[in-house]
């Protein structure tokens, strides 16, 4: 281990950019050495609790000023190509060389920014989250873990190193999906995440062998540099649709999204950190990072805004009708990946990445103040001995007074989701919706998108509102004998939920229309890596009336959605989860999700396991490995064995006979 | 001269032996057969010796001295299969078959 801390040390300070850029590697390694120190810990000394918290909030606090400091220093050189740090050699064979390599340029300098200042602050709000968890430290070492891989996946330089990452936060996730995995559903939904991605990754990795066989690079730069000459439009969106493959299956796209709401099974403030800020989005980082090729391939591009407008409006109509408080912010994530989606497919690249970091903001906001509502109930459930759900709305209702903090930033969040102005969701999403827009004009099928972002933008206030009034407002639901536990969360809770009520506030800041104070500041910023993939596929945003009227659609889409949503979940009449009665008709049909699960287990689960266990267990295993050729084989050798041992029966005079034929047969060979 | 008859003799009483260790089953019988055959390959090499020199003469004696050896080793054996068997056949000695 030393050894090799050495190594880096030694290869991260001989001839690396000078400054800080030069020791962007320590943002990756910091969270790492917290992994080991917690993995250590974790099965040492788990009860150090206070160390545990130091360590574990620490590497990302000192992570979070490593990304400051490159940030800073990036703004000052304003590099028109990735800087690139460095480590070591890795993989050099043949033609094939990569290196484990760090690319700092304005994209990965906003990532390396969001992940550890939303991880810092969600790590942050674990210590509170967890304190009385058995698992403590457990939990923060794959936490560190998570944020390590994840720096990993952003600042890597070339597909293979970036791949890593991908993998390495698939596999965090699955270990913390299962944390608790005494209970057979929560191991089964870590199982389900894992799989599913499996699916996704596949197509990651034939992107990449096709990339190598046509572009004979795997550098990123060196890819998306040659990508125009060396592609043509066909191998372009073969590559793309791979490449889109692995990034639906990681930010829970139709038709793989269905492991994200299972993945709620973590605990709440894993949710809000890998399933909805930061890991789901790797996909959409991909397809801004690799934009060149997506530009190349049209094709493409709109399969990735279909994809994408689709699953913002099904996944929309789902959370309409979710009890669990988890399971409804899961399928707005899945809904809200799905405008991401739509953005980069429509190519404005720098909205898209506007609506994951803003999204990121206020969907962990949203999860985080569920989670305080969970906390708070779970402990009410446990002081009493009752064993409702903590986690069902419908056994909520009148918590405004009991958590005053968490339910106003709860209606920010909400406020910002839903596309309020000036709230940082109306910014990004209406960007993403105009670019929808703007692309009509030469492929007139986005103007269907744009329409069913609308209309999912609609749905989005509803179901919001659906959720701020079920849980906040009207009489409680909550059992006489929990009511007077019911307690805000520790400042340590309510520290991280008030700095991201702040940041989805004014979020939208970031990235203002041209003509407004500063203008699209984060566009500008992120130019320099879009460029490229722009000048392929340029996108003209409308304006004048066209955007002032996008604008009001936007708006009035959400301000009419929070209307519906709050009149309809107010004048309902809602029961506690165990007197409520089963859902009917279409309800019935969204509250079962439209049957997905359903039928991906009977087209494609009972297939598989029918073919694995009859076709490939008991015919091909069975049958014939094991009959034919193990039982066979043991069969035949004994058969000659038998044969053989005939010969040896023990008779002097037998053996005599054969030694003077084989003497007499040597002397013939020899003489004759 | 006399090579012939003297290589004949030699051929002819080795291939009694080869035929005496084959067929008969008795041990003591057996191992006077491989007296026979060492005593008619003595023979060859004495005949041959005529033509080749001295060693042929010197290899006789080194026959001579392994077949005591061997005739000690042998005879134990054969007695102590006796102790064993309460016999000499040696279709009784198949211990080591298949």
């Amino acid at each position: 281990m030393s050894l090799l801390a050495a190594r880096v040390a030694e290869a991260a300070l001989a001839a690396r950019p000078a400054g800080a850029v030069g020791l962007v590697w320590l943002a990756v390694a910091l969270p790492l050495a917290g992994f080991v120190v917690n993995g250590a810990l974790a099965i040492l000394r788990p009860r150090a609790k206070t160390v545990v918290s130091v360590v574990g909030t620490g590497v990302l606090v000192a992570a979070f000023a490593v990304a400051v400091a490159v940030f800073l220093e990036v703004r000052r050189a304003a590099p028109e190509h990735p800087v690139i740090v460095t480590l070591w050699p890795w993989l050099h064979a043949g033609d094939l060389k990569v290196d484990l390599a760090f690319q700092v340029d304005q994209l990965s300098t906003l990532m390396l920014l969001v992940v550890t200042g939303v991880g810092g602050l969600i790590h942050l709000y674990s210590v509170g989250y967890m304190g009385a968890d058995p698992g403590y430290a457990r939990y923060f070492a794959y936490l560190n873990l998570f944020v390590a891989f994840m720096l990993l996946l952003v600042l890597g330089a070339s597909f293979p190193v970036l791949f890593i990452g991908w993998e390495g936060v698939g596999l965090c996730s699955y270990l913390l999906i299962s944390f608790w995995f005494t209970d057979q559903q929560n191991a089964d939904a870590g199982k389900k995440a894992f799989l599913v991605n499996r699916v996704g990754d596949f197509g990651f990795l034939i992107a990449m062998f096709l990339l190598w066989h046509t572009v004979g690079s795997l550098d990123l730069a060196t890819v998306l540099d040659r990508a125009p000459a060396a592609l043509g439009t066909e191998t372009a969106t073969w590559i793309t649709l791979f490449l889109l493959l692995g990034c639906i299956g990681k930010s829970a796209q139709i038709p793989l999204y269905i492991w994200l709401p299972d993945a709620m099974a973590g605990p709440t403030p894993v949710s809000a950190l890998i399933h909805a800020a930061t890991m789901v989005t790797a996909g959409v980082y991909l397809v801004a990072r690799t934009g060149v090729l997506f530009a190349l391939a049209p094709a493409s591009s709109l399969v990735a805004a279909a994809v994408g407008a689709l699953t913002a409006l099904f996944a929309a109509t789902i959370g309409l009708r979710q009890y669990d408080i988890k399971k409804v912010l899961a399928y707005s994530t899945v809904s809200q990946l799905g405008y991401m989606f739509l953005g980069v497919g429509a190519g404005a690249y720098a909205a898209g990445m506007f609506h994951l970091v803003t999204h990121a903001f206020f969907k962990a906001l949203l999860f985080l103040g569920a989670g305080s509502v969970i906390h708070a109930l779970q402990h009410a459930y446990h002081a009493t001995g009752a064993s409702e759900d903590p986690q069902d709305m419908r056994n909520m209702g009148g918590l405004a007074g009991r958590l005053p903090v968490t339910y106003r930033f709860m209606v920010i969040g909400t406020l910002a989701i839903a596309g309020l102005p000036p709230l940082s969701g109306f910014f990004s999403k209406d960007e993403i919706l105009a670019a929808a827009f703007a692309r009509g004009a030469d492929q007139p099928v986005y103007y269907l998108l744009y329409a069913m972002g609308l209309a999912a933008a609609f749905l989005t206030a509803v179901y919001m509102a659906r959720l701020v009034v079920m849980t906040f407002l009207g009489t409680t639901r909550v059992g006489e004998a929990e009511r007077s536990k019911l307690h805000e969360a520790p400042a340590s809770m309510t520290g991280p939920v008030v700095a991201l009520g702040v940041l989805s506030a004014v979020g939208g800041l970031l990235n203002l229309p041209a003509g407004i104070a500063w203008g699209p500041a984060l566009e500008r910023w992120l130019h320099p890596v879009t460029r490229a993939a722009l000048e392929l596929r340029p996108l003209a945003p409308p304006g004048g009336t066209t955007a002032a009227l996008l604008v009001a659609a936007a708006v009035a889409a959400g301000v009419l959605g929070l209307v519906v949503g709050y009149r309809a979940t107010s004048r309902e009449r809602i029961l506690p989860a165990r007197l409520a009665p089963p859902e009917t008709g279409f309800a019935r049909v969204l509250y079962r999700k439209y049957f997905v699960d359903e039928i991906y287990q009977a087209l494609i689960v009972r297939p598989v396991v029918w073919l694995s266990e009859r076709v490939l267990w008991r015919t091909v295993d069975q049958a014939i490995v094991d009959g034919v050729f193990v039982h066979g084989g043991v069969w035949l050798a004994h058969r000659v064995g038998r044969l053989g041992s005939r010969l040896q029966n023990g008779q002097v005079g037998v053996y005599v006979i054969l030694f003077l034929v084989g003497a007499l047969w040597v002397l013939y060979a020899v003489a004759g | 001269m006399l090579l012939g008859p003297a290589l004949a003799l030699s051929a002819i009483l080795f291939s009694i032996g080869v035929a005496g260790v084959i067929i008969r089953r008795n041990a003591i019988v057996l191992f006077m057969c491989i007296e026979l055959m060492l005593n008619a390959v003595n023979l060859a090499f004495v005949a041959l010796a005529q033509l080749y020199g001295v060693a042929g003469w010197v290899i006789v004696f080194f026959v001579m001295t392994v077949a005591a050896a061997e005739a000690a080793v042998g005879l134990a054996i054969i007695l102590a299969v006796f102790r064993h068997n309460q016999s000499i056949d040696l279709q009784n000695v198949n211990l080591l078959h298949g």
